[in-house]
């Protein structure tokens, strides 16, 4: 088969685009679904294809058949591997399913939206699969300008153009950051393809500018990540973008910067860093750390659902942060696992929550206050979707976190156990806490600043939904239904976790990747010893979700309890909480201040300990 | 001599993320932000200069002329394509936000906070 089709999953999207604006003369939004979901639908194939392809047999495609002479390359490739074309496929995927959600979902679109959606997905598909370091870098900018332009879609509202604003500048920043990085690597080795410039690197000690450059490029795809401190667009994006929008944030893209730290690290850094692989494990792991717990703490306070699931999104890439900054092929295969599981759950829950928006027209907590009894299957799918949140076993999460644990623990790491399963659990209780709220009634209708008269949800409450609805209509449930059931079933697949543990094993094969992309030889796939489910990950599994219902329990029935708590731990504490929600001013000058001070921080460590 | 526009590209990007931090008019904070960008032009075509070597033009010149490297301005130039799209993306949010929040200042534009 030629391998000419790995251009294609990318291209038919943009012609299926450009079609969109044509077919605009019609104005029929049948023609639009159908001309996007066949689209989607034709690179989701390709994808697949390739995944096919690539599981035994992984190839460079060289743009214009520019192939490499003697192992030096000047031309383009996409470097196809199974991870990158399973999370290219798992893109496609996604987006169609926000496509058929969306037929439903809004009332009234115009082909546009499609178009953008395409554009933003063949973006994605492009990102997953190119071995050019340019390419990955514009390709990031090409979702950027999509995703800016669908975040800001409800135009007429005056929270989506700030959640629009603040999200492109943040993120334009990033890509800034991305091409002094790309120009200092190009400078160094005077090569632009990934695996070119780890081989010119290779065998030669870490120096401060190679240092500098990647600590510019990780700080430019940890914000693309949201890992803290340069999480804070999310929040705003989440909480204004249409929900099938959010549904591809939280579900793939900001994953995508996850994984592009993972493959600069493994085909670019490893050669010429592999000596300081533990200090760069430290920073890596600190970073998730703290990206965890913070998103996870947030997540709990807040009471707009699209923002609280934003902040749950939040806390788990810093976990997926953790998972590759272990810098081990175990864990990166559980980052593999878990992204799907946490993807397709996520998307399930925004879809949960895009069907309160639609059906009530306010998406707050208090205000939906047992409104959900109308919608209860919308209530079952929500409360799978917070208990598989928190890890419970055996289904996607719980896979994904246990080889994710098990990768900690050999490397000495085990206090990472502890912070999965308290941030998966506090994550998971949030959802169950709205969930019991919102569709059993449980709990105080007051929220906690609603009683003194404070500002209640008046500030957040700009909705895409102007008045509320009688009907809900079955493909808005039909398609988290599946979404979920997709989730639960991915690990239980047979076969399937340990072909990941395969694919990450050849993905962290620094050697093994220059010589399949510059060389064109085939390299065998890693044999690894068969892993196993241990009982204390069932353990750990089972308590984060027993965890996750008993805070759920404590934040619906608890607020009693508050005021019996000493006030030498209440008053900080309170403090405390209050102080972080203000640091997210909302204010686009305080968060690209942030930014300045975080890449400042981590080229001064990274200069510091990696040279 | 050679490290200037180094410096210079250093230097625009501090000022304008300095400029994008502190401005109090979004329409400047977009503008600050070309700056930010005008630092990786400058710093792509310094790392491709050649001293005394001519344009990357090749129809009819000798093929033993040294050139400057033409992969850099390249990039330069997709920069600024993608430069230019960006820019106006976020024109026509300011736009719109003058129009629903009747002020152009950050500290106006922000309803959703905490």
């Amino acid at each position: 088969m030629a391998p000419h089709i790995a251009a294609l999953p990318v291209i038919v999207p943009f012609i299926a685009a450009a079609g969109l604006v044509v077919v605009r003369l019609f104005d029929r939004r049948w023609l639009n679904d159908v001309i996007a979901g066949g689209g989607m639908a034709a690179s989701f194939t390709l994808c697949v294809i390739l995944l096919v392809r690539a599981a035994h047999h992984p190839f460079a495609y060289w743009m214009g058949g520019w192939r490499p002479i003697h192992g030096v390359t000047i031309g383009i490739s996409l470097s196809v591997d199974p991870l990158g074309a399973g999370l290219a496929a798992f893109a496609a995927f996604l987006v169609l399913a926000a496509l058929a959600y969306a037929v439903r979902y809004f009332d009234a679109v115009s082909g546009l939206f499609q178009a953008l959606m395409l554009l933003f997905g063949a973006a994605m598909v492009g990102f997953c699969l190119t071995g050019d370091l340019f390419n990955l870098v514009v390709f990031f900018e090409l979702m950027g300008a999509a995703a800016y332009a669908l975040t800001g879609y409800l135009i007429e509202e005056q929270a989506p153009i700030q959640g629009a604003i603040n999200f492109a500048i943040t993120n334009s920043i990033a890509g800034y950051a991305m091409f002094i990085g790309t120009a200092l690597l190009y400078a160094r080795t005077g090569a632009l393809n990934m695996a070119q410039i780890g081989h010119a690197l290779d065998g030669h000690p870490a120096d401060p500018l190679v240092v500098v450059a990647m600590a510019l490029l990780f700080v430019g795809f940890l914000t693309k990540a949201a890992a803290v401190p340069v999480h804070f667009w999310l929040a705003d994006a989440h909480a204004v973008a249409p929900v099938p929008v959010c549904v591809l944030f939280s579900g793939v893209m900001i994953d995508l910067g996850v994984y592009a730290v993972a493959r600069l690290y493994w085909v670019i850094f490893d050669g010429t860093l592999h000596p300081h692989m533990h200090a760069l494990r430290v920073i890596l792991v600190c970073i998730g750390a703290v990206t965890a717990v913070l998103g996870a703490g947030m997540c709990f306070v807040q009471r707009h659902i699209k923002r609280l699931l934003a902040f749950s999104s939040i806390s788990h890439i810093g976990m997926f942060v953790c998972g590759v900054g272990l810098l081990e092929h175990k864990a990166l295969a559980g980052v593999g696992v878990w992204v799907v599981g946490h993807g397709l759950n996520k998307a399930a829950l925004f879809m949960c929550a895009g069907v309160l928006l639609h059906r009530f027209a306010t998406i707050d907590e208090y205000d939906l206050h047992g409104r959900g009894r109308e919608v209860p299957i919308t209530g079952v799918l929500m409360g799978i979707g917070g208990l598989l949140l928190s890890g419970v076993p055996p289904f996607t999460s719980f896979a994904g976190k246990s080889l994710m644990e098990e990768s900690a623990t050999s490397t000495h790491y085990g206090w990472l156990i502890a912070v999965f399963t308290i941030c998966s659990a506090v994550t998971g209780a949030a959802v169950l806490r709205v969930t019991g709220r919102v569709f059993l009634g449980w709990g105080p209708a007051q929220g906690p600043g609603d009683e003194e008269g404070q500002q209640g949800p008046a500030q957040e409450e700009e909705d895409e939904m102007e008045d509320s609805r009688e009907h809900t209509s079955r493909m808005m449930l039909i398609v988290p239904g599946v979404l979920l059931i997709m989730a639960m079933a991915f690990a239980l697949v047979p076969g399937l976790v340990p072909s990941v543990e395969s694919d990450a094993a050849r993905f962290t094969d620094h050697a093994g990747y220059a010589t399949w992309v510059l060389q064109g030889h085939h390299v065998p796939s890693p044999v690894l010893p068969p892993s196993h489910i241990k009982t204390e990950d069932v353990l750990f599994g089972t308590l984060s979700a027993v965890l996750a219902i008993g805070l759920a329990a404590l934040g619906l029935f608890g607020r009693s309890l508050q005021a019996r708590v000493p006030a030498v731990i209440r008053v900080p504490w309170t403090a405390a909480v209050h102080a972080v929600r203000g640091l997210h001013s909302g204010h686009v000058g305080d968060y690209v201040a942030w930014w300045t001070a975080a890449a400042s921080a981590l080229g001064a460590i990274c200069l510091l300990v990696l040279t | 001599m050679s490290f200037i526009p180094y410096a210079v590209a250093a230097w625009l990007f501090v000022i304008g993320l300095y400029g994008v931090v502190s401005s109090q008019n979004i329409v400047r904070t977009i503008l600050c932000l070309t700056v930010v960008q005008s630092a990786t032009y400058v710093l792509l075509l310094a790392v491709g200069y050649r001293t005394a070597a001519s344009a990357p033009v090749v129809a009819d010149i000798p093929p033993v002329t040294r050139l400057v490297d033409p992969t850099v301005q390249v990039l330069v130039l997709t920069d600024i394509v993608i430069e230019a799209t960006i820019t106006a993306v976020l024109l026509a949010l300011a736009a719109q936000a003058h129009k629903r929040f009747g002020s152009l200042d950050p500290d106006d534009l922000r309803p959703l906070r905490g």
